[in-house]
């Protein structure tokens, strides 16, 4: 493997990001986006997951009879996933609740999934480990930056301190209501793929059809 | 000198090669605003045509008009009636202006009305022109490709459903995203799936509720509130809005509150008629959204409910309240985002009338419909047309085995 360390990790960031590139994971990324620290929770949690279920798949990578692989995988990161649950409701019990059923639903994340089929099977254990790293923090980034906006605009705060006070506070910020539906995740990360696509055009996809040209007889 | 000679004289600077290459689009859009486009076309099928798409978008302007003249009465006459009713008095900018030309805020006079919804037109008008407009050139810039008379559609369409006290920032926002989001993405007019004015109108509906929602109504007068007759449909019956001043009557000629362009289905039929004479809305469409709707409530008005006053709302009432008559005859009839079937075409207008009263009557959340059921169908547009074409070649294949 050529990849170093640094390839791993900040690849999947921007040339190779789950959600701008590869579009996975973005059920979660629509419905815990609206504030920014169950965002934050959320990114930390799937990175950690993911980095992790990468590192002990791949320790027993050659074992695994590759006609159960998936519920051997499924197996492991469901444990992870119950232990980050467990971990949240004894220390942060206001936030599972909010997450609710998105932490539970790490499992079924395509990009845990994605990591673990494609990479940790086929490579040694930190390799895996960071790339599961890598990926995760390239889902917490754009989960952050949905996070903000959302937050930001929606309710006019960050991490829930006021930055822009609303007119229902007797502030003069008129909060977007609409931001703070889950839908509307679906424009931000729209935009933000969007705005990638135009700093990395080799990102644009091939179309898939093409319109004839007319031509003059 | 004339002014075809001074474009005659520009046109090299703006041609591939020229000096401002990049700026063509707008060369092209003022030159194709005072004369005929040049675009011919080079290869065939030639099939002719009187109708061009500058042709088009300049008709549905026109058709607009009606709405246009009673969105000035209205909105003023609203808001004088009101100022006289209440004992508000008049205040801020508008009414400076009004004070001093001497037209004075008499509800009776027909003239003070105008003049006062005039201004209240005039800024949201203008603010809409500007934001979208300049999205629109930037865009056509950027890509390359033209700004056409469609984009004077659109503004006219979406300042003509938002209510006129609408903050002119929240008008900017709403274009900004109807014309981005709802047609730019997608590669601009003749592309865009969806309505781009109510994309607009959409985004500020659910962005900010309280001011938008429709189940209190828009009367430009500060500290005025009140009940919209779908409002009161929904918690009274229809049976009172003759009780609260609202004659079917007056809901027909549009005296009463509402969205600026919306309230006289009087106005809207006139422009939908003028549509249909001149071939540019389908009428399928129109027929198909009628028949929907008069049929689902129709159903409705049999099954009946207890609990729900709604359900008894007549047909007639449900094309004279709200949004629906606009609707019809400018944003169902908009030719690119409906199904391009005659098969198509009525299941898409019966898919909207069903939609609107599905939404009015028993869905509690949403007092208007029109607009939402409008969207959806847009939606559902290329899915109904797919379905007709493989149904037309199952049924000629069967003829030729």
């Amino acid at each position: 493997m050529a990849q170093t360390t640094r390839d791993l990790l900040v690849d999947p960031m921007v040339d190779n990001n789950p959600i701008t590139l590869q579009v996975l994971g973005i059920c979660s990324a629509l419905a815990v986006t609206s504030s920014l620290t169950v965002s934050a929770v959320m990114a930390l949690a799937v990175t950690l997951v993911t980095g992790f279920s990468g590192f002990f798949i791949s320790c027993i990578r050659n074992q695994i009879p590759s006609s159960i692989r998936i519920i051997v995988q499924m197996v492991i990161i469901a444990s992870l996933v119950i232990l980050v649950d467990q971990v949240l409701k004894a220390f942060a019990y206001e936030i599972s609740k909010t997450l609710s059923v998105f932490v539970g639903l790490i499992i079924t994340n395509c990009i845990v999934m994605g990591r673990a089929e494609a990479f940790a099977m086929k490579n040694p254990p930190v390799a895996s480990f960071l790339d599961g790293i890598g990926n995760g923090l390239g889902y917490s980034l754009i989960l952050l930056m949905v996070g903000f906006f959302r937050e930001l605009f929606g309710a006019g705060t960050l991490f829930g301190i006021t930055v822009l006070p609303t007119v229902n506070n007797g502030g003069w910020y008129v909060p977007n209501g609409m931001l703070l539906l889950p839908p509307s995740a679906f424009f931000v990360i729209g935009l933000i793929i969007w705005a990638f696509r135009a700093w990395k055009p080799e990102q644009v996809e091939k179309r898939e059809y093409k319109i004839q040209e007319a031509e003059a007889h | 000198m004339g002014t075809r000679s001074f474009f005659d004289r520009l046109e090299p600077h703006f041609v591939n090669g020229g000096k401002y290459e990049k700026y063509f689009p707008l060369y092209e859009m003022v030159e194709s605003f005072v004369y005929t486009p040049k675009t011919v076309t080079k290869a065939a099928p030639h099939a002719r045509s009187f109708i061009d798409m500058k042709r088009i978008m300049i008709y549905v302007v026109v058709a607009t008009i009606p709405c246009i003249m009673m969105a000035f009465y209205n909105t003023g006459f609203q808001a004088n009636a009101a100022m006289a009713a209440t004992g508000i008095e008049p205040s801020g900018w508008r009414a400076a202006v009004l004070s001093a030309l001497g037209i004075g805020f008499n509800p009776d006079n027909v003239f003070a009305n105008m003049a006062h919804g005039f201004m209240y037109f005039l800024p949201i008008y203008v603010v809409t022109l500007v934001a979208g407009g300049v999205c629109e050139v930037i865009f056509s810039v950027i890509r390359g490709h033209e700004v056409n008379e469609g984009f004077l559609v659109t503004s006219m369409l979406y300042v003509l459903i938002l209510p006129a006290t609408t903050p002119l920032w929240q008008v900017a926002l709403g274009i900004i995203f109807g014309v981005v989001i709802g047609k730019e993405v997608f590669g601009g007019t003749g592309k865009n799936f969806l309505n781009p004015a109510l994309v607009g109108r959409a985004f500020l509906y659910f962005a900010y509720p309280a001011q938008m929602s429709g189940d209190s109504v828009w009367v430009a007068v500060d500290g005025y509130s009140g009940a919209t007759a779908l409002a009161i449909s929904a918690s009274d019956g229809y049976q009172t809005l003759a009780a609260k001043g609202m004659t079917w009557w007056d809901s027909f000629l549009g005296f009463v509150p509402g969205s600026m362009g919306e309230t006289s289905t009087l106005a809207a039929l006139i422009g939908v008629a003028f549509l249909m004479l001149t071939k540019i809305a389908n009428w399928r469409l129109v027929a198909g959204c009628l028949l929907g709707m008069i049929a689902f409530s129709g159903l409705l008005n049999i099954i009946g409910s207890d609990t729900n006053p709604m359900f008894a709302m007549p047909w007639y009432w449900h094309l004279v309240i709200g949004g629906y008559a606009f609707g019809l005859a400018f944003m169902v009839v908009e030719p690119v985002s409906a199904s391009h079937t005659n098969m198509g075409r009525w299941i898409y207008g019966a898919l909207i009338g069903f939609m609107v009263v599905m939404i009015r009557v028993i869905n509690p959340a949403f007092p208007e419909g029109m607009m939402l059921a409008i969207l959806f169908a847009n939606i559902f547009a290329p899915l109904i047309d797919h379905f007709v074409v493989q149904a037309n070649i199952k049924r000629r294949a069967k003829r030729y085995v």
